[in-house]
C-alpha cells in the first residue's frame, strides 16, 4: 500500500472520498502510474505530478487540468483503444478504472515536442477570423483547406464497429428532480415523503453535488453524513428512484428530460449482460432544476498554463481526492470564494503565499482564520501575468486603478506553482433555456439566471442564483412542497439543518486585466481578448456575430467558462450593460453525449425490420435470390439446385420463368401488396369517391381494376377492389403505398365524410396472396378445386370465388399482371406455405414453376402496365393511358384539381413503349430521350425511359416502357435513348406500350 | 473598402490589428428608399448585392429583425449542390453554382467553398434506376454527374458500411465533384460587406410590425425602428415568411417547419465529402474545423420553434450509424434547429406576387443555403425589371394554380413530405 | 417529445403519431368552375400561423383515430386536443356548445 502511495507524490496521506486500499492502475501516453479508486483520471494525474496533459486548439499551448468537473476546457484526451477508442473525453469526468488508457491529443510527435507550437509564434498572424480574408486567391480554397483541415480538429476518429451495446428506456414520475448535490437531495426527501414519484438524476457516480467538493459542515457534522442519511431514507422509498452516473441532457417539449445513463462507462469494459450506456427518456409532470453552477475564469495575460485552475477544482483536489494541486499556491478571486480555496489549501499543507483580490475590502469574517492560517490577502490587487511554459511558476501581482484600466504600483513577482481563480459563479441555466426559458442578468451575482418560467421545470438552488448552502437546501424543499401541493398531495415536513457557511460578501465584476500577452477568454478554442476587441472593432458586435466570428464558446464545452467573460468584454467594449449584449443560445446537449445510445438496437441488420412472407422460408430452401422491395424480402428470381448465382444464371433463371409462365403456368408471391379490408353499407359510395371510375354497379363475386387520384389531380395508386358481399369489398393496393392508402381512406372517413358507414382494416399480413398464371393455370385450379366448376363461364375474368382448398378457406381472383390466364389465391397467413406447397405439388404435370419479381417485372413490361416507376406521383391518368377510367358522371378524389391547364397541356410526356431499332441493345432504365444525340448541352429532353427489360423471351428483343412528349408522339417515330453516366446512345422506335396481347384474348380465355 | 489579402493581415498583424475597419456600417435608417428587403440572411443581402452590382440601384435597406444571417443562413448544413432533375431547379441551382465558384473573389471575402463532391447513396435497383434518370438529365443540362458503382465508393469512402452486417448494402451512388460545402456564416458577412460597401443600409434589430397600402401597392413599411416609404419591397425571410404575409393578408402555399442538424466534436480529418443515404434520412459532412455536421428529415409537424425534439435526432442518428457504424462512440457536442418555408412541391417560390411592388423569395424547404447567390441575382434581376428572369420563370407562385408543380420527389400538395 | 392526449387512449408520445396538417381547411363541395378558388384554398394554401395552430394528427401507431390538436407554433405547447368535428378555440373558452 506504502509503495504505491510512495510513487503518488500530491497525494494527501489521509482524508477525501477515495479507497486508499485500492490501488488502480493507468497509463497517459503509455508511461504507467497508480491512482486510487474513487479517482477521475484528473485526480489520479495531479497526484502523480502530471501537469501537462494536452495542447490547446489553435496555437497548440501546452494546457494542464483546468477544473473538476464537465466543465473542463483543456484536459481532453483519447480514452481507451482500438475498438473502444473514445476521442475528446474529458479527464475530469473519467473515472478511473484498471487498465485505463489515455493519450494527449492534438500534438506531433509527442506532447513536449509538438511541432505546430508553430503557431505561437505565428499566432498575431492568425487572429480571429484570418481566415475569412485571406486564401482566396490561387490554387483555389481547396488547397489550403487541406492544411488547415489537418491542423484543426482534436482527437481522431476510429474505422472500427463499436463493440458495446446501447439501450433506451422510457420512465414516467411526477417530478424529476435533476442535480443531486443539496438542493436537489433536500427536494428530493420532502417530495418523496409528500408520496409524489421521483426521479432524482445525477452525473456523479454519488450524490452529493458540490457538497462532495467542500468541506462544509451540517448539524455540526461533516455534510457526507447529512448526505448519506438523506440517501438511506430515499433508498428506503419505494416512491423515488435515484440515478447517478445519469446525466439529464436535455430539456425538450411537453416537459420530456432525456438523459444518459452510463452504465459501465467506469469499468475496463461492460459485463456480459450490461450495455455500455441508457438513453433515458423521462415523462414528468413537473421538474426540478438543481443543476448548480459553474466557477468562472478571469481573464489575464497568460491565464491558460498547467498549474492555473479554477479556486473551486483546486479544492475539490484537495478536499475530495486529497490530491495537492501544487505546492506553493497564489490565489486570485474577485468574490469570497478565493478565501474557501486558500483555507482548504492551506489546511492540506499546501502553501498559500497570497490571496490576491480585487475588491478594496477584505471581508471581515475572513480575517481571524487568514490570521490563523498565516495567509497574506492583498486587496485591490491583480495578478497581472504568468510564467512558466510548460507548467507555471511563477506569477506577476499588482494593484489595480480606481477604474480598473490601469495598474498602479510596481507589480512584482512571486513564486507559485498553483494559481487557483475565481471569477464568480455562473447558474447552469442550460436545461432551463432548453425548455424555452431566456435567462436574465442579474447585477447582485453578476451573472445570468433563469427568468420567466418555462414549462414545468422550476430552478432551485445555485442553478437560480442562490449560492448559500442553507438557501440551496431550504429551497430544495419548499419547491417540492409547491409541487407536491400542485399535485394534490399533502406537503411533507423536513427540518433543514444547520449550516457553519459564512455570510457572502457580494462579487465585484472583474472581467479581465490590463496588460499585454495572451489573455484567454475561451481555452478550449484559444480565444484571446484581443479577438474580442478585434470583433469588436469590424462590428461583429451581436453575441451571436461574436460567438460565430470568434468561435467564442463553439467548444465541446459550449462555453461553460467562457461564455459570460466573452460577453462582458464585448459590453465594455461597447460601453453598454451585458443584459443589453444578451446571451447566446444554449443546445443540447448539455455535455456532448455518444451517438450509440441514441440508435440504441437498432443497428446492423436491426436498422429497419424486415418483413417476409409466409412463404419465406419455401423460398430460402429453393433457390431464391431475395431482392429488397421497401421493408419486404421477395424473390427476385430462382435458380435452379445446379447453378451457382452468376449474372449469365440470372438472365437464364428469368427467361426459365418467363417463358413457363406464357407456355405452361408459374406460381409467384405476391403477398407484399397491401391488403385492406372494407366493410359498411356505404362502401360502394365510399370506393366510387376514392377511385376515378365507377363502382356503384360492381356485382357480388367481381373485381375491378382502378386508379385513385390525390387531391391534386395526380394519380396516387392503383389496384383491384372486389365485392365479396353486399357490404363488403377487399381492396388491394401496390406495395409501397399500403400504409399510405389506408391513411388516405381513414382520413376520408374520420375527417371529411364521417357520415358515410365505412370501416377500413389493413390486413396485409393476415392473408398470403400467391397468383398463378399461365395457360395451363386453370388445369392446375380445378385439380386443386375438384368440386369446383372452374371453366370461363362459371369462373369468368375478374370473378372472385370464396372456396375452401383442401380444408383451408381462400379467397380466388381472376385477375392477371402478366397477361396470361390468372389466379390470385389468398389464404390466411398460417395456411401460406402449405398451400403454396400443395398448388406445386398439384402443378407438377404442368411443369408449374416458381417465378419472382424479374419475370412479374418483364411480363407486366410486355403486357404494358404500370407500376412504381410509372406511378411516380408526377403522371396524371392520361399520361399512364389511363384516361378512360376518369368517370365523367361522378366527383371523386382530384376530379377538382386534375383539369388544371398544366395537367391537360398537350406536350406532357405520355407512357409509350420503346424497342431498340436494332432489336438487341440493352437500355438502361433513367436513360433520357433525346431528338439527336450529338446536341451539346443543354440539351432538350423529349422524355425518360422509365422501366426496361433486358430481354423479353417473349418477343425475343428487349423493350422497355417510358414518357415521351406528346407533340414528338404525334410527329415521329424514332427517337434516341441517351445515357452519359454509361456513355450510351440507342435508337429507339416509339410502340404501343402494350407489345403483348394488345386484344387481351390470354386473360378472358 | 479596405482589401483583405495576406499583406493586410500582416500589415495589420505589426500594429496589433488595431487599424482593421469595420465589416460594414450600422447606419441611421433613411426616410424612404427605393427598395426595401426585408432580411439580411444570406438571400435578402445577395438580393441587395446584386440589385446594386447588376442593376444600379443603390438606395437599398435590407430590415433584420435580428442580427444579419441569423436565421437559416446560418443554422444550415452549409451544402452547395446543383443536383436537380427537374429543369426548372436543375438551371436555376446550376447558375447558383457558378455564382459560388466566383464568390470569394467576387466579395473579396473568403467563405470557403470547397467543391469536395457530394455523392447521393443508392441502395436498390429502383434507387438506380431513378439516379441514372437524374443523372443523365444533370449531364445533359451541362452539370457534372458520375455514377459509381460499390468498388468505386468503397475506395473513395472506405469507412461506409461494406459488410454484410447491413440491411440496406449500398449498390451504387451519384456523384457531383463541383459540390460541396461552404462556411455559412461567412457567406453572410461577406455579402453585407460587399454590400454596404455599395451604399446598402443593412438595419439591424429592426422587425417589421405591419405595412401600408394604397391601390394594390405596398407604400410603407412599419418597422420597430420607424416607418419607411418604399419604391418596391422584397420578402427573403424563409421559415417566417407565413408569418410576414399575414402581415398583409396574404396566404401563401407554404407552412413552416422545423428542421434540425447537429455536429460532433471537433475530430481530425475523417470524412472528405459530403455523404448522403439513401435508405433514411441522413446525411453527413466534416466541417474544416473538425466537427462533424449531420442533418436529416424535419419534425413533421408546423413549428416556428428554432428547436426541435429527440426522436427525429435518434432517427437520424439510427441512419447515421447504419451508413457508418464507427461513429458510434464519437459525441454530438450541439444540436439546433433552423425553421424552413416547405413548400406545397417541394421546390423554392421566387417571384411576382398579388401585390404590385412586393416580390416573394420563398418556399426554400431545404434547399436554400445552396440557392444563396443564385437566388440573390434572379431575385434582383425580377425586382429590377418588374419580370422574372429566365431561370426563375418556372418557380413562380402561380404554378399551383396551374397545375404546373415542380415536385422532384412526386410527394404532392403535402409540404412535410418534401 | 410533445404528448399528445389521444382522447381515445391518453397522453401518448407524438411518435406514435403522424402529423397531417392544417385542421381549418374545409374540403368544399364538388361542383362548377364557380369554387376553383376553394379548391385552390383547400389543397394549397395555408394560414401558416406563428402561435395557435388547429391542426389534425393520426394515431398511426395506436387507435389509427385522426386527433384536432390545438398548439402554440411557436413554443410547441399544446393546449387542447380533441376528436377531428371539435372546435378546440371554443372548448378552450368553455364556449363549445354542448349537442
Amino acid at each position: 500500500m506504502f509503495r504505491f502511495q510512495s510513487r503518488q507524490q500530491q497525494r494527501l496521506d489521509d482524508g477525501g472520498q477515495i479507497n486508499r486500499l485500492a490501488p488502480i492502475n493507468f497509463t497517459f501516453d503509455g508511461k504507467k502510474f497508480i491512482g486510487f479508486d474513487g479517482d477521475t483520471l484528473a485526480s489520479a494525474l495531479l497526484a502523480n505530478g502530471v501537469r501537462l496533459v494536452g495542447r490547446s486548439f489553435k496555437y497548440h499551448r501546452p494546457r494542464g487540468i483546468y477544473s473538476a468537473g464537465i466543465e473542463e476546457p483543456n484536459a481532453l484526451v483519447a480514452l481507451r483503444s482500438g475498438d473502444r477508442h473514445e476521442p475528446n473525453t474529458r479527464a475530469t469526468a473519467i473515472e478511473l478504472f484498471p487498465g485505463l488508457e489515455a493519450k494527449s491529443q492534438n500534438r506531433w510527435p509527442n506532447l513536449l515536442l509538438d511541432y505546430l507550437q508553430i503557431n505561437n509564434l505565428l499566432s498575431p498572424f492568425l487572429s480571429a477570423g484570418f481566415y475569412y480574408k485571406t486564401f482566396m486567391g490561387l490554387p483555389g480554397w481547396h488547397f489550403y483547406e487541406y492544411f488547415i483541415r489537418k491542423a484543426a480538429g482534436m482527437g481522431d476518429g476510429t474505422k472500427f464497429k463499436d463493440p458495446d451495446k446501447y439501450d433506451k428506456k422510457h420512465v414516467h414520475c411526477d417530478i424529476l428532480i435533476v442535480g443531486g448535490g443539496p438542493t436537489g437531495i433536500s427536494a428530493a426527501v420532502t417530495a418523496g415523503r409528500a408520496g409524489a414519484r421521483v426521479i432524482l438524476v445525477d452525473n456523479h457516480p454519488k450524490l452529493g453535488g458540490q457538497l462532495n467538493g467542500e468541506r462544509y459542515f451540517l448539524d455540526k457534522k461533516p455534510a457526507h453524513h447529512w448526505v448519506e442519511r438523506c440517501v438511506e431514507e430515499l433508498d428506503g422509498l419505494e416512491n423515488v428512484t435515484i440515478a447517478t452516473r445519469t446525466s439529464a441532457f436535455g430539456y425538450y417539449d411537453s416537459d420530456v428530460v432525456n438523459a444518459i445513463e452510463s452504465v459501465s462507462d467506469h469499468l475496463p469494459e461492460p459485463l456480459d449482460y450490461q450495455c455500455r450506456q441508457r438513453l433515458w427518456q423521462i415523462r414528468a409532470k413537473k421538474v426540478i432544476l438543481a443543476t448548480g453552477a459553474t466557477e468562472r475564469p478571469i481573464v489575464f495575460s497568460n491565464n491558460d498554463r498547467p498549474g492555473i485552475m479554477l479556486a473551486s477544482a483546486a479544492r475539490r483536489y484537495v478536499n475530495q481526492y486529497a490530491v495537492k494541486p501544487g505546492k506553493k499556491a497564489v490565489i486570485f478571486t474577485n468574490n469570497d470564494d478565493g478565501y474557501k480555496t486558500a483555507f482548504d489549501l492551506a489546511r492540506s499543507g499546501v502553501e498559500v503565499v497570497a490571496v490576491v483580490d480585487s475588491r478594496k475590502n477584505i471581508p471581515e469574517h475572513f480575517e481571524k482564520e487568514l490570521n490563523e492560517k498565516d495567509i497574506e490577502v492583498i486587496a485591490s490587487s491583480v495578478v497581472i501575468d504568468t510564467y512558466g511554459y510548460f507548467g507555471l511558476n511563477s506569477v506577476k501581482i499588482g494593484t489595480l486603478s480606481h477604474d480598473g484600466k490601469t495598474i498602479e504600483s510596481n507589480p512584482y513577482i512571486v513564486s507559485a506553482d498553483l494559481l487557483a481563480v475565481s471569477g464568480g459563479w455562473s447558474p447552469n441555466v442550460h436545461l432551463y433555456c432548453h425548455s424555452g426559458g431566456e435567462p436574465v442578468y442579474n447585477d447582485s451575482i453578476e451573472a445570468f439566471v433563469p427568468g420567466e418560467l418555462s414549462q414545468n421545470g422550476h430552478s432551485a438552488g445555485a442553478s437560480r442564483g442562490s449560492f448559500s448552502l442553507t438557501d440551496c437546501l431550504q429551497e430544495g424543499h419548499n419547491i417540492a412542497n409547491t409541487m407536491a401541493k400542485a399535485l394534490n398531495l399533502e406537503v411533507a415536513e423536513q427540518i433543514i439543518p444547520e449550516t457553519n457557511e459564512n455570510t457572502i460578501v457580494p462579487i465585484e465584476a472583474l472581467w479581465r486585466v490590463p496588460g499585454k500577452g495572451k489573455k484567454f477568454v475561451d481555452l478550449q478554442d484559444d480565444v484571446t481578448e484581443s479577438d474580442i476587441t478585434l470583433a469588436h472593432r469590424e462590428g461583429y458586435v451581436s453575441v451571436e456575430h461574436l460567438k460565430r466570428y470568434t468561435t467564442l464558446g463553439m467548444g465541446t464545452d459550449q462555453g461553460k467558462t467562457s461564455n459570460l467573460n466573452g460577453q462582458a468584454i464585448m459590453a465594455q467594449e461597447k460601453s453598454e450593460p451585458i443584459e443589453k449584449i444578451g446571451t447566446t443560445t444554449f443546445r443540447p446537449p448539455y455535455t456532448p453525449i455518444a451517438l450509440g445510445p441514441l440508435a440504441g438496437r437498432d443497428i446492423g441488420l436491426s436498422y429497419k425490420h424486415t418483413r417476409r412472407s409466409a412463404m419465406h422460408n419455401w423460398h430460402k430452401q429453393n433457390g431464391a435470390i431475395f431482392v429488397e422491395a421497401g421493408q419486404w424480402l421477395r424473390p427476385q428470381y430462382y435458380l435452379n439446385e445446379m447453378e451457382q448465382p452468376s449474372k449469365e444464371n440470372m438472365d437464364k433463371a428469368i427467361s426459365r420463368e418467363v417463358q413457363t409462365v406464357r407456355t405452361s403456368v408459374g406460381l409467384v408471391d405476391v403477398s407484399t401488396l397491401g391488403k385492406i379490408d372494407i366493410q359498411g353499407k356505404d362502401s360502394a359510395e365510399f370506393l366510387n369517391r376514392v377511385y376515378t371510375n365507377g363502382w356503384t354497379k360492381l356485382p357480388i363475386g367481381k373485381a375491378r381494376y382502378g386508379i385513385m387520384l390525390r387531391e391534386d389531380g395526380l394519380v396516387f395508386d392503383d389496384g383491384t377492389t372486389s365485392r365479396l358481399d353486399e357490404f363488403h369489398y377487399f381492396m388491394t393496393t401496390t406495395t409501397s403505398n399500403a400504409a399510405a392508402v389506408l391513411s388516405h381512406m381513414e382520413y376520408y372517413l374520420q375527417v371529411q365524410w364521417p357520415e358515410l358507414d365505412v370501416r377500413v382494416t389493413s390486413v396485409t399480413e393476415q392473408w398470403a396472396a400467391m397468383a398463378l398464371a399461365g395457360p395451363k393455370s386453370r388445369n392446375v385450379l380445378s385439380k386443386l378445386l375438384p368440386t369446383i366448376n372452374v371453366d370461363n363461364e362459371s369462373f369468368p375474368f375478374m370473378g372472385v370465388r370464396e372456396v375452401d382448398i383442401e380444408g383451408v378457406p381462400a379467397r380466388i381472383f381472376r385477375i392477371s399482371f402478366s397477361g396470361e390466364l390468372s389466379y390470385e389465391i389468398n389464404v390466411p397467413a398460417d395456411f401460406g406455405e402449405f398451400i403454396w406447397q400443395r398448388i406445386l405439388e398439384v402443378g407438377k404435370a404442368h411443369s408449374i414453376r416458381p417465378y419472382g419479381t424479374e419475370a412479374m417485372g418483364i411480363m407486366r413490361i410486355e403486357k404494358g402496365h404500370v407500376a412504381g416507376p410509372e406511378l411516380d406521383g408526377r403522371t396524371t391518368a392520361a399520361d399512364l393511358g389511363l384516361q378512360k377510367l376518369l368517370s365523367t358522371k361522378k366527383d371523386f378524389i382530384g376530379s377538382k384539381m386534375m383539369d388544371r391547364e398544366g395537367l391537360k397541356d398537350k406536350n406532357r410526356p405520355r407512357l409509350v413503349g420503346l424497342v431498340p431499332v436494332d432489336k438487341k441493345s440493352r437500355v438502361k432504365s433513367g436513360a433520357i430521350l433525346v431528338k439527336d444525340p450529338t446536341l451539346a448541352p443543354p440539351v432538350p429532353k423529349l422524355g425518360h425511359v422509365s422501366s426496361s427489360a433486358y430481354l423479353s423471351p417473349t418477343l425475343g428483343h428487349p423493350i422497355s416502357l417510358g414518357f415521351v412528349s406528346g407533340d414528338i408522339i404525334e410527329t415521329t417515330k424514332k427517337i434516341w435513348a441517351v445515357s452519359p453516366l454509361h456513355n450510351e446512345n440507342h435508337e429507339l422506335e416509339i410502340t404501343d406500350p402494350v407489345f403483348y396481347d394488345q386484344k387481351s384474348e390470354r386473360l378472358h380465355d | 473598402m479596405a482589401k483583405y489579402s495576406i499583406f493586410n493581415i500582416i500589415k495589420n498583424a505589426f500594429n496589433e490589428d488595431k487599424n482593421w475597419a469595420r465589416a460594414w456600417r450600422d447606419p441611421e435608417p433613411k426616410k424612404s428608399y427605393d427598395v426595401i428587403i426585408i432580411g439580411a440572411g444570406g438571400h435578402g443581402l445577395a438580393s441587395a448585392f446584386y440589385l446594386a452590382k447588376n442593376h444600379g440601384i443603390r438606395n437599398i435597406a435590407v430590415l433584420e429583425k435580428g442580427y444579419l444571417g441569423g436565421g437559416n443562413t446560418g443554422r444550415n448544413t452549409t451544402i452547395v449542390r446543383s443536383n436537380y432533375m427537374l429543369d426548372e431547379n436543375a438551371h436555376f441551382y446550376e447558375k447558383s453554382l457558378q455564382l459560388w465558384e466566383q464568390l470569394s473573389s467576387e466579395l473579396n471575402y473568403n467563405v470557403m467553398f470547397s467543391q469536395r463532391g457530394v455523392l447521393n447513396l443508392a441502395h436498390t435497383d429502383s434507387q438506380i434506376d431513378a439516379i441514372t434518370r437524374r443523372g443523365n438529365t444533370m449531364r445533359l443540362n451541362g452539370i457534372d454527374a458520375e455514377l459509381l458503382d460499390e468498388k468505386q465508393i468503397r475506395k473513395l469512402m472506405p469507412y461506409l458500411d461494406f459488410s454484410n452486417d447491413v440491411r440496406f448494402p449500398i449498390k451504387g451512388g451519384l456523384l457531383q465533384r463541383r459540390g460541396g460545402t461552404a462556411r455559412h456564416d461567412a457567406v453572410a458577412w461577406g455579402l453585407a460587406r460587399a454590400a454596404d460597401s455599395l451604399g446598402v443600409d443593412i438595419i439591424q434589430n429592426c422587425e417589421v410590425i405591419g405595412f401600408e397600402e394604397t391601390g394594390n401597392k405596398i407604400t410603407v413599411v412599419k418597422t420597430s425602428r420607424g416607418n419607411f416609404n418604399c419604391g418596391k419591397v422584397g420578402f427573403a425571410v424563409a421559415g417566417n415568411t407565413g408569418h410576414l404575409a399575414s402581415l398583409i393578408n396574404l396566404k401563401l402555399p407554404i407552412e413552416s417547419h422545423v428542421l434540425q442538424a447537429f455536429v460532433s466534436e471537433p475530430l481530425k480529418p475523417m470524412i472528405d465529402h459530403v455523404v448522403t443515404f439513401g435508405a433514411g434520412h441522413f446525411y453527413i459532412s466534416q466541417s474544416d474545423k473538425g466537427g462533424l455536421v449531420f442533418g436529416g428529415d424535419i419534425d413533421m409537424y408546423n413549428s416556428y420553434a428554432q428547436k426541435g425534439n429527440l426522436p427525429l435526432i435518434e432517427e437520424v442518428v439510427t441512419a447515421g450509424l447504419a451508413m457508418i457504424p464507427s461513429l458510434s462512440r464519437l459525441r454530438i457536442t450541439r444540436h439546433w434547429g433552423g425553421v424552413m418555408d416547405m413548400s406545397m412541391d417541394g421546390s423554392p417560390i421566387i417571384g411576382k406576387s398579388p401585390i404590385d411592388n412586393l416580390y416573394l423569395n420563398c418556399g426554400w424547404c431545404y434547399g436554400g443555403f445552396k440557392a444563396t447567390p443564385g437566388s440573390g441575382w434572379v431575385f434582383a434581376h425580377t425586382i429590377a425589371n418588374d419580370e422574372p428572369h429566365r431561370l426563375n420563370k418556372g418557380l413562380n407562385l402561380e404554378r399551383f394554380k396551374k397545375g404546373r408543380m415542380v415536385d422532384e420527389r412526386g410527394a404532392g400538395p403535402f409540404p412535410n413530405r418534401h | 417529445m410533445l404528448i399528445i392526449n389521444c382522447p381515445l387512449c391518453g397522453p401518448r408520445d407524438h411518435a406514435e403519431f403522424t402529423y397531417v396538417g392544417d385542421a381549418t381547411k374545409n374540403r368544399p363541395e364538388n361542383g362548377d368552375s364557380s369554387n376553383d378558388h376553394a379548391w385552390y384554398d383547400f389543397v394549397y394554401l395555408r394560414d401558416n400561423p406563428k402561435g395557435l395552430h388547429e391542426e389534425l394528427w393520426q394515431h398511426s401507431f395506436g387507435c389509427r383515430c385522426f386527433v384536432k390538436v390545438l398548439r402554440n407554433t411557436l413554443t410547441h405547447e399544446i393546449i387542447a386536443t380533441g376528436m377531428p368535428k371539435d372546435n378546440l378555440i371554443l372548448k378552450e373558452k368553455g364556449l363549445e356548445l354542448s349537442v
